[in-house]
């Protein structure tokens, strides 16, 4: 079971996770794994909390990434990462964007956002990071290209060759919002040699 | 060149390829990528049918017509296409004919997670149940050959694990597409009693040779290991089994019915201790018990939820469950969207304190906090009947404080006949329908009243208002949901009538018809008090600044529909055009 690389992708409905997991099955695709990529539609979408599972290495079995071995988790938005915590191994990686986005009980002030959640995180697992993706993609030209900044500093801690990152995210971006995605690939590939 | 297939979409390949020409369905979540992905294919007939009844009497037709035909639905569609499917089970078919049951342990989006191989013993179906997206393709082209061959139906059962994952599938080429010759064969598809028992004859003759199919087909085949443990288990909970335990013997079942008792026998005589591992419904193991064989199965497994590898490993190989981290955070329920015309109607039916029969679709949120506008939601349809036998029970005096609530989609899958009802036997029931012009819970799905085909070409429009005047419902009005004051006098007008009423709220989708913005909405701090009034509309677009005690627009997700405004007692909500 150690030989599978196990990445868990957390948001909120309509954050744009659907196209990170793509992009990193589609590398793992390309360098010819085994991959099976798993998430839920429906009703979640609707502004609910969404995971996306991908797997890859010689021989995957289950499209869930058991609980408590998930390699890498990829939260877009902070609640989604503590959420999902228990999905990561001891010693797993925890990438969290800067992003907070009140989830209905905060937003009618019946419950406090947990201000100190990343504290909280990085606590349980040290090997926890957090980075300001929707500025960045701002920087390059469209808020919505946070994602791909994810998926750069994503591949960059799993070790994903950064030309077959390109390949893929050419293959599943349109033409119009390439050179945008592309630039936010490359910065959230730099962000993370930087940390 | 393999390539990464949802299961669904394995599923449409599959057909593609066994030569299918004819592909029908109602959308419905975990099945709607099935035939959506069919109608990509040019040369396939493929529609949305009006719901699951209709969908395998056409598809019923086709094959008898000597076309292979797809049928595919969710769990609980099946349940709505019962009648024909028990009877096609006798007729048998002429040209191959699959339907595919989408079931949904777990309830991601469903109202129940009945297990539909079920349907397979009580109806004599063989039943098919793939693990993988390459085993969706596979097997589905292969269910039409057996379909074929044993001149039968196929249910082909899938999960929304499967229905949902992307697995790695060689595509294989496109087969012919062959119409086979249609003969009048009445004693065959006239199913009148004379007919019909002797096709029953037929039916149980078939299910014998199945079974002794059943003992030989590729569909079926062991994985031996250590022997001191036997799984035997399908679908999607197979590649569970194998990862959390990769090291024991497993008989893994593709045609889950009928069984082949004498492998089962064989694999149970030469494994220390056999386990059944099935999402949901006992029914490999009740007919293992009954066959005498000692088999574990629900002592050890839940009857509820979704199954997952961490679970059989914890059960069968006593690993401990994952730390838990003890993060005590606030839950994230599904909402509807900004700028959705669902939110007015739920609003103003909570503010008018009246009971609500609901009904399917992203309506039913209107149930959950903050507008928990809902009673009852049951199955596509209900609603308006529901709201019949409310009236009947309680008498017309509760009626004038009821409504019933059902979408467009939903209306014309299975509205208009509790309506013709309410007419005939004088309810005097207010149904709203909320046209949104779309069916939208599934991924905006067109329907007869969109006027526009799966393949998008424009056909003739169902006219909702003629139609329901047709029933005998005279009073009909059009309004806009997002106009409250207008919405509530309608409703208001409509429940002191001691007629049935039919108020059409219609908008379109805001996901669909994203009107263009053209202002911008804030909050003046002056003029807020904190009432929270318009945060019990329940909009991501507006939340409460607990440091300041105002309301504030959240500019990333406010479309500018302006119902907050009008929530507004203060006109501290003001609207910037340009």
């Amino acid at each position: 079971m150690s030989q599978i690389m196990n990445v868990l992708i957390t948001g909120v409905g309509g954050q744009g996770t659907l196209l990170a997991s793509r992009i990193i099955a589609q590398v793992a695709v390309d360098l010819g794994y085994d991959v099976k990529v798993t998430e839920v539609h429906g009703m979640a979408q609707r502004g609910g909390s969404v995971v996306s599972e991908v797997r890859y290495g010689e021989k995957v079995y289950s499209p869930t990434i058991p609980k408590g071995q998930a390699d890498v988790l990829l939260a877009f938005e902070k609640l989604e990462a503590a959420r999902w915590l228990d999905y990561l191994k001891p010693d797993g990686i925890v990438i969290i964007n800067d992003e907070r986005v009140d989830p209905l009980p905060v937003m009618s002030g019946k419950v406090k956002y947990p201000e100190d959640i990343i504290d909280r995180i990085s606590q349980l697992k040290p090997k926890t990071t957090v980075a300001d993706a929707t500025q960045t993609a701002i920087e390059c030209g469209n808020v919505k290209a946070a994602n791909v900044v994810l998926v750069g500093i994503l591949s960059k801690v799993i070790g994903l060759p950064p030309e077959k990152v390109e390949e893929a995210i050419r293959k599943l971006v349109p033409p119009k919002a390439l050179e945008v995605n592309l630039a936010a690939f490359r910065r959230g590939v730099d962000w993370s040699v930087h940390q | 060149m393999k390539r990464l297939m949802i299961g669904n979409e394995a599923i449409a390949r599959g057909a593609y390829e066994a030569g299918a020409s004819v592909a029908t369905a109602y959308p419905g979540t975990p099945s709607t990528e099935i035939v959506s992905n069919m109608a990509r294919y040019q040369d396939v007939y493929a529609e949305w049918a009006p719901n699951e009844k209709v969908a395998l009497e056409v598809g019923i037709g086709a094959s008898i017509g000597g076309a292979r035909t797809l049928v595919a639905m969710k769990h609980v569609g099946i349940n709505v296409a019962a009648d024909p499917l028990y009877t096609v089970a006798y007729t048998g078919v002429n040209g191959g004919l699959v339907i595919v049951s989408a079931d949904d342990p777990g309830m991601h989006s469903s109202q129940n997670e009945q297990d539909n191989r079920g349907y397979g013993q009580f109806a004599k179906l063989p039943v098919i149940e793939p693990s993988d997206s390459q085993e969706a393709k596979d097997f589905t082209s292969l269910a039409f050959d057996i379909s074929e061959e044993f001149d039968t139906p196929v249910m082909l059962r899938v999960t929304t694990r499967l229905s949902h994952s992307q697995t790695l599938v060689e595509e294989g080429e496109p087969g012919e597409r062959v119409l086979k010759e249609y003969k009048k064969d009445a004693p065959k598809y006239v199913m009148l009693p004379g007919y019909a028992r002797g096709r029953h004859v037929e039916v149980e003759k078939r299910m014998v040779k199945l079974a002794e199919y059943a003992e030989n087909t590729p569909l079926n085949r062991i994985e031996w290991g250590d022997r001191r443990l036997g799984i035997i288990t399908s679908g999607v909970a197979y590649q569970y089994v194998r990862e959390a335990l990769p090291d024991v013997s497993v008989l893994k079942l593709g045609l889950v019915n009928p069984l082949p008792k004498d492998l089962i026998t064989s694999f149970a005589d030469q494994v220390e201790r056999l386990v059944v591992v099935e999402e949901l419904e006992p029914v490999i193991e009740q007919q293992i018990k009954a066959w005498g064989i000692d088999v574990e199965g629900k002592e050890l497994f839940t009857l509820l939820g979704e199954y997952s590898p961490e679970m059989i490993a914890q059960r069968l190989a006593g690993a401990e469950p994952a730390t838990s981290s003890q993060l005590d955070i606030p839950p994230r329920p599904p909402l509807l969207c900004p700028g959705c015309p669902h939110r007015g109607v739920f609003y103003t039916l909570r503010r008018m304190r009246v009971t609500v029969m609901g009904d399917i679709g992203c309506y039913t949120l209107g149930a959950l906090s903050p507008l928990e506008a809902m009673d009852a939601c049951v199955c596509m349809g209900a609603s308006i009947g529901m709201a019949m036998g409310m009236e009947k029970a309680r008498g017309e005096e509760f009626a004038a404080k009821m409504v019933a609530v059902i979408g467009d989609s939903t209306f014309v899958h299975s509205g208009i006949t509790p309506l013709i009802d309410t007419v005939y036997n004088q309810g005097t029931s207010t149904v709203l329908i909320l046209d949104n012009d779309t069916t939208a819970m599934t991924g905006h799905q067109d329907h007869p009243a969109t006027g526009v085909t799966i393949k998008k070409s424009p056909t003739k429009k169902l006219d909702i208002e003629a139609l329901v005047r047709a029933v005998g419902i005279d009073n009909v009005r059009v309004v806009d949901p997002l106009k409250l004051d207008e919405l509530e006098a309608a409703i208001r007008e409509e429940l002191e009538r001691r007629e049935p009423s039919v108020i059409i709220a219609k908008r379109a989708c805001a996901l669909i018809d994203p009107t263009p913005i053209t202002s911008t909405l804030f909050v003046d701090e002056e003029l807020c008090n904190g009432c929270k009034a318009c945060i019990r509309i329940g909009c991501t677009g507006i939340f409460f600044n607990d440091d300041e005690k105002k309301a504030a627009i959240n500019p990333n997700t406010c479309v500018s529909c302006g119902m907050c405004v009008q929530v507004c007692k203060f006109d501290a909500i003001k609207v910037v055009e340009g």
